[in-house]
This record gives structure tokens, C-alpha cells and sequence, in this order.
């Protein structure tokens, strides 16, 4: 199995290098933030990636897909995370459409997948519950009724929750709280009362918010799967999104070095280039054995998600990648700074926002340690 | 795909029939199989399977058959590799020859060259040392000062080398001498092929810290070799050498992998394991410092390892080893390095005796000891081959393009 990418994978990396490159630059954020957009991303260009097929990669054909799997769905994530532009891939495509896809009734999919695939919908993944990734921490309470269920609980940093149609909601129908099981997962719909939405403005400058459940009362068919029997969907939902993240990531680390090496090349101090000075030399060099690590868990892992069934090991090269890419980021970041100098701290200058985007992808679906940790049980540690 | 599934098919038959039976056994250090006039064959199976793996070409399998190898395809190579693996074979036979000076050979020696020397490194007949680093050429090897100088039709060879591994054992050694020394440094330096059985070599073994004494001191006084033992042309050798050092530095990355060789059955391979044994732990290693670092070089080691198979990859698709090798080279050393450390970690004091006091080693076992040894063995990963700072300029400047500060030196000097 070739860990290099294939002809039509170069295609499609080409195609969306040029596109970001482009029309959705770092320039793009900047100006979101700057104005203080009120959707956190342009529909514009939006639009325009849904129309190079970018919503519907991993979605099946029968659902309006493209079935260019997760490999294609990688290489877009590692392209928009060079240039951080922000779009609703990961909270819309890379999550929710994935869990639907992996757990949802005929019913779900055939009313969200498409619409995602055509780029007419956002959804929001409501998972988390406090400052840390902890998803075998669960409180959210889905009590059953006679028609349905009611929510009563509150999420934190769900992405691109303000600008979401549909939840999906990570809730606990039994057991105590720290308990693998009794998990269940239902779509919602963002309009049903008793739900309202707290947003956030984050370093990163992506959307995000605190949604309140209050009360909520779903329909039976909101539930997806059997009830109590989410924890499965859930864990293979977010090895994926750790995986495309790690996608992301991997294209930002390569953005900020490519950088750092070009500014070795250009900027001149004591009369020589600073790249001929060995401190610098070896740090840099350092950086790029990492990131050629880096590269290759990024593509086994995406590689394997593609095998289906017949998949390996996918908790473990999920948490490995997570872990790894979190490390590394946060080195590349770090010199991405250090090495430009000065200019490096200025808001004009572009470094400092590959900086705050890392932290955050860092922290979300979890850390360095908390995959290290992750990992070391995995492997009977 | 047809010929390939009736290749697997003929090899597994015949890797059945004639691999001996204790050759599908992990391999103590001391069973390794390195040829040469005085080879010593511990286990005398070793001797039957490297014959026959020697007859079919296969202890080196994509080599050409017109010089004593396998002749075998890229992909068949790898099916014999995976049907090997598949019951745990042994390598026949490893050596400086194959790993380094063959390759170098078949892409830059002549034809009476190459059938001269080539079927003796298949067979393991004859083994080979290297002769690059002196006393005064370390990382700077290039300012070498072994002198060749010509006198009818032989040279004649006065000068030393140091660190030269198992030269006391090696019948043969492929060495840098210089041979013009008017023109600026890299230019003057010729690669040569000779017996150490000449009049005139010594040999003197350097004892390490690990207790053992693998490199020698090399001398040469007044050794005599013929002119056509030069391979390539001459004064261009150190075009061959860099050649052979990106062999080298692709060999020994392989240390950083936990597969192969270097799975050596001790404490170092099973790192949570060990760890949790000593500390009498079940299910979870009750220290959760190291814990948290072996589960970082556990994932280092996979993306390494992944990393390797990328770059052999790569490499299929554009022309041998790359840039890549550097890369490799240093992160496999440093893994090694760590790997030692975070044993030494694992199994504590009971990691730090010298040698066994006792006939049953109760006090050290034999695979503690081994730990203790193999750590400090490790520290050379990163000198040997070039060193982990040279490495990290290689990359500088071949594969990140970054001014070459050295070189501004070295003409600055001049």
C-alpha cells in the first residue's frame, strides 16, 4: 500500500493548492476577523468549494457524495489549513457528516448527507463539556418520554455552532457520568426551544459557542442507532476527526516552514544570510525530520480510514497523529515566531495567526498528552 | 501478478526445505554470520543455510545473476523478503560488502572489477572493512592525508586510519587515500581495493566503553597495491565515498527500527513491558512520567518506521537513495540513543551492572547485562557515519537549500 500520493490525488491536491492560494488566503481570515463577520466565514467562498465537490468527499454516492473518500477529504484540510481559511469542513463534513453517515437511520441520512454534499447545510458537532477533551465524561441528559426524548444539559466550544441547521448532540440516556456506556447521539434541529447559543470569540478566530439544552424535546427519530449504544460511532466519529484534523495541521506546519526557510534565505544580518548560521541551520533542519514524520502518519492514517472494513488499528494512528502533529505544531509555531524576529510579533504580519490557529487545533479532540495517554492504553500500558 | 504469486509459491516451498530449522530462531550477537577466510560459524547450520542461500544468489537477491546474485526483481526481492520474515529466517549473512561496497561497485566499478570481487561478497567469501575517518579526518573527512603515491605500476600506501570497524577480522578493505596533493581538497582523493593480508598493514583494536572493541587503529607502511585496484577514476573518489556513505547512513537508520537486526530479544524491545515488570505493575505502568515518554517513543518509532517505507518508496520512483538518507540516519540514531535511555529507565539499577558476579546470574541476568552494554554501544549511533551535527548541515543545505557556512569557512581559510 503507497503511503505516496497517486496521480489523481496529486490532481486533487493541485487543484486546491491553487484555489487556496488564490481566493481563500490567510488575507480572507484576516479580513473576517478584522470586520467582524458576523457568520465567521465567507459563504462566497464556501459556495465555490462545495461547487470543486470539497463538502461531498467522503459522503457515498447514494447520498450525493463523490466518494473520493478520506485521502481526498485529507489533502483538502491539509490545503485550507496552509492558507486557514475558515469554512465548516471540519465541524460539518469532517463530524457531523461522518457520524450521521456511521450511525444514522436511512431517514437521516437520506435528509442531511445530501444537503451537506451540496452545501446547504451546517451542522455542529455538541460533544464536549468542559475546558479539556474528555468524551468518556458525559452528563447530558437524554431522558426518554413517550414521544421522544428530553434534553437537559450544556456543550462547550462546539464548532460553528451559532451558524448551525442541526446538531448532532452527544448525550448520556444512562449509567453514571464517567461511564463508557449509555451514550446515545440524536440530530436536532438548531430551532427546536429550549436550545440557545452563547458564542465565543476565540483566538483562532473560528466560530465556536456554548449551547444550553433546556428542556429540549427531540422526536424518537431523532435518535441515531440504538439508544445507549453510541459509544462505538462515537469513538470511530472522532478517530476520523482527529485524523482530518491532523490533516489540517499538517498543511499549517508545512505553510509556517516554508516560510521560516524562505525568510532564512532572505534576510540578511552580520552581512551573510541568517540561514548559514548553523544555530538556526540545525533547528531548522531538526523541524523538517519532524515534520517528515509527521507527513507519514498523516497519510498511512488517511490511507487506512479508506480501507473500510478492512481497517487497522485506526485508535491508535488516530491518537498517534493527533499526538504527534500537536507537538510538532507547537514547535513549528514557536520558531515560526522566534525565527522571523520581531516581525514575527507584529498583527500585520501573517505568522502569528498559523500560531493561534495551532493552539486550538491542538486542544480540540484532544492534546498531546491526553493521546499519548490514550495510545499507551491502546497498547496495554 | 501471475509470475509473482508462482514465485511466492516456488519460494516458500523452497525456504521450507532448506532453511534449517534453527535458522528460524532469534539470533544471539554471536551466531551472526559476517563471512571471510577466517569465518566462524558458531551453530553450524549457519554455514549450510548461507551456502545455500549464497548458491541461488539470494544472499544478495537483486543483484545481477551474471556476478554470482539472485538477479531477482524489485517485487520478487520483496516476496522473498516477506517469505522469509513469514518463518522468522535469518539473514545468511550480513556484511560491510553487501550493505555498503557492493552497491557502490556494481554502479561504478569495471566489469573485471566487479567479477573479481562481486561473488565474493555473494558467497561471503571475502569481508570487507572500511577505511575512511583518520586520527586528524573525522567530520572533516575530506582533509584525509593517507598517501598513495605511484612507483611503476603498483602504489605504494604509507598513512593510518581509525575507527575502522572489525579490521582486525576483515580480509579486504575499500579505502580513501590521496593521491594528488596539489589540487584543493575533495579532488585530490582516490578509492582503492586492497588485501589486509599486504605486507605493511597493522591492525590495533580500540577498547570502548561498552567493554568491547569492534573499531580498530589501522596503519599502512609502505603498502604495496596494484594501480588497477583503483575503482572509478582516479582523484574522483570522493565521489564514490559520498556514494557509499549514503549506503551507510541508509544502514544504519535501520537501527532505529525495532524490526530485524536489531531485535535482539532484550529488555530495549519491550520497553512498557520491562518497565511494568520491574515495578510489579499489571495492566498500567504505575509511573506516569515514563509512561507518557515511552508511549512518545513508541509513536516516534511507528512514524519513523512508516517514514522509512515512504522514502523506499520515493526512491523507486526517482533513482536510489535520496537526501532522505540524512534524515533517516540521524532520527534512527536518535531513537536507538532513546530507546537505551528509557530501558535503562525501565529496569533501573538492575540495568546498571557491569557483569555477573555469579555462575547463574542471579545477581545480573545475561539479557540485563546485554541492556547495560547495547546503551552504551548506542552513544556511537550518533558519531559513527557521519555525526548527528554533520547530518543536520547535510540537510541544511541539500535538502532546505540554506547557505553552506562551512564551505564559506573553509575558502575563507584558504
Amino acid at each position: 500500500m503507497s503511503l505516496v500520493l497517486n496521480e489523481d490525488q496529486l490532481m486533487l491536491q493541485e487543484s486546491a493548492r491553487d484555489f487556496c492560494r488564490e481566493k481563500a488566503t490567510v488575507a480572507v481570515l484576516r479580513k473576517l476577523r478584522d470586520e467582524k463577520d458576523p457568520r465567521g466565514f465567507s459563504d462566497e467562498l464556501w459556495q465555490a468549494m462545495v461547487g470543486l465537490g470539497w463538502a461531498g468527499m467522503a459522503i457515498p454516492e447514494a447520498y450525493g457524495g463523490f466518494e473520493f473518500g478520506y485521502s481526498g477529504l485529507g489533502i483538502v484540510l491539509e490545503e485550507t489549513g496552509r492558507t486557514l481559511v475558515p469554512t465548516p469542513l471540519v465541524s460539518t463534513v469532517l463530524l457531523c457528516a461522518t457520524a450521521i453517515n456511521l450511525a444514522g437511520s436511512d431517514a437521516q441520512k437520506g435528509e442531511l448527507l445530501p444537503k451537506v454534499a451540496a452545501g446547504e447545510a451546517v451542522l455542529a458537532f455538541a460533544l464536549e463539556e468542559g475546558a479539556l477533551h474528555r468524551p468518556s465524561n458525559i452528563a447530558l441528559g437524554a431522558e426518554k418520554t413517550a414521544d421522544g426524548y428530553t434534553l437537559n444539559g450544556h456543550k462547550v466550544f462546539v464548532l460553528d455552532a451559532h451558524v448551525a441547521e442541526h446538531f448532532v448532540v452527544v448525550a448520556r440516556s444512562s449509567d453514571p457520568t464517567d461511564s463508557e456506556d449509555g451514550i446515545s447521539l440524536f440530530v436536532v434541529d438548531a430551532a427546536t426551544p429550549g436550545i440557545s447559543v452563547q458564542q465565543l470569540n476565540m483566538v483562532d478566530n473560528r466560530n465556536a459557542g456554548n449551547v444550553r439544552f433546556d428542556n429540549v424535546k427531540v422526536p424518537a427519530d431523532a435518535l441515531m442507532g440504538a439508544e445507549g449504544q453510541g459509544r462505538a460511532a462515537l469513538e470511530r466519529t472522532l478517530d476520523i476527526g482527529r485524523i482530518g484534523l491532523a490533516a489540517e495541521m499538517l498543511g499549517g506546519v508545512q505553510e509556517v516552514f516554508e516560510r521560516i526557510v524562505d525568510y532564512l534565505q532572505q534576510r540578511t544580518q552580520f552581512g551573510v544570510q541568517i540561514g548559514a548560521f548553523q544555530a538556526l541551520q540545525h533547528r531548522a533542519a531538526i523541524m523538517y525530520s519532524e515534520i517528515e514524520l509527521c507527513r507519514s502518519l498523516v497519510r498511512k492514517a488517511l490511507l487506512e480510514l479508506d480501507r473500510g472494513d478492512d481497517a487497522e488499528d485506526i485508535p491508535a494512528l488516530a491518537s498517534m497523529c493527533k499526538a504527534k502533529l500537536s507537538e510538532v505544531y507547537e514547535l513549528v509555531s514557536n520558531e515560526g515566531i522566534q525565527m522571523h524576529g520581531g516581525i514575527g510579533m507584529t498583527d500585520e504580519f501573517d505568522i502569528g495567526f498559523f500560531i493561534k490557529r495551532a493552539r486550538v487545533a491542538q486542544q480540540t479532540l484532544g492534546d498531546a498528552s491526553y493521546h499519548r495517554d490514550r495510545y499507551a492504553s491502546l497498547r496495554g500500558f | 501478478m501471475q509470475d509473482l504469486e508462482s514465485f511466492r509459491a516456488e519460494t516458500r516451498a523452497w525456504l521450507e526445505e532448506n532453511c534449517p530449522a534453527s535458522m528460524r530462531t532469534p539470533m544471539p550477537e554471536d551466531e551472526v554470520v559476517w563471512g571471510g577466510r577466517n569465518a566462524e560459524f558458531k551453530n553450524p547450520d549457519s554455514k549450510v543455510w548461507l551456502d545455500r542461500m549464497a548458491d541461488k544468489g539470494w544472499t544478495t537477491p537483486t543483484w545481477p545473476a551474471e556476478y554470482g546474485g539472485g538477479g531477482l526483481s524489485k517485487a520478487e526481492s520483496m516476496v522473498l523478503a516477506e517469505e522469509m520474515q513469514r518463518i522468522k529466517a535469518r539473514p545468511p549473512l550480513v556484511s560491510f560488502g553487501i550493505s555498503m561496497l557492493g552497491p557502490v561497485l556494481l554502479e561504478m566499478a569495471t566489469h573485471e572489477q566487479k567479477l573479481e570481487h562481486i561473488p565474493k561478497i555473494v558467497r561471503g567469501e571475502i569481508r570487507w572493512c572500511q577505511g575512511y575517518s583518520e586520527p586528524g579526518a573525522g567530520s572533516d573527512l575530506a582533509g584525509l592525508g593517507t598517501k598513495a603515491i605511484l612507483d611503476g605500476d603498483e602504489y605504494v600506501i604509507n598513512g593510518s586510519k581509525i575507527w575502522t570497524s572489525y579490521a582486525d577480522k576483515a580480509d579486504w578493505i575499500f579505502c580513501l587515500v590521496r593521491t594528488d596533493f596539489e589540487a584543493p581538497k575533495h579532488s585530490g582523493i582516490s578509492f582503492i581495493l586492497f588485501d589486509m593480508a599486504s605486507p605493511g598493514v597493522t591492525t590495533k583494536p580500540i577498547k570502548l566503553i561498552s567493554g568491547n572493541s569492534v573499531f580498530c587503529e589501522t596503519f599502512f607502511d609502505n603498502v604495496r597495491v596494484p594501480a588497477g585496484n583503483v575503482v572509478g577514476r582516479l582523484n574522483d573518489g570522493w565521489t564514490i565515498a559520498k556514494r557509499l556513505l549514503q549506503h551507510e547512513r541508509t544502514m544504519i537508520s535501520g537501527f532505529g527500527l525495532s524490526s530485524g537486526r536489531n531485535n535482539r530479544g532484550g529488555l530495549a524491545d519491550s520497553l512498557a513491558q520491562t518497565a511494568m515488570s520491574y515495578r510489579g505493575d499489571t495492566g498500567k505502568l504505575s509511573d506516569p512520567a515514563l509512561r507518557d515518554q515511552i508511549a512518545q517513543f513508541m509513536i516516534d518509532s511507528e512514524a519513523f518506521s512508516l517514514t522509512s517505507q515512504r522514502s523506499a518508496q520515493e526512491a523507486k520512483q526517482s533513482k536510489g537513495p535520496n537526501a532522505t538518507s540524512s534524515m533517516l540516519k540521524n532520527y534512527g540514531c536518535e531513537l536507538n540513543k532513546r530507546r537505551y535511555e528509557l530501558a535503562l529507565k525501565a529496569a533501573g539499577t538492575q540495568a546498571l551492572g557491569w557483569e555477573s558476579l555469579t555462575e547463574d546470574g542471579s545477581d545480573f541476568s545475561a539479557r540485563e547485562l546485554d541492556t547495560t552494554r547495547q546503551w552504551l554501544r548506542s552513544k556511537g549511533n550518533s558519531i559513527e557515519g557521519g555525526t548527528y551535527e554533520v547530518q543536520l548541515n547535510v540537510i541544511a543545505k541539500r535538502v532546505l537549500g540554506l547557505p553552506d557556512m562551512t564551505s564559506m569557512v573553509a575558502s575563507n581559510k584558504k
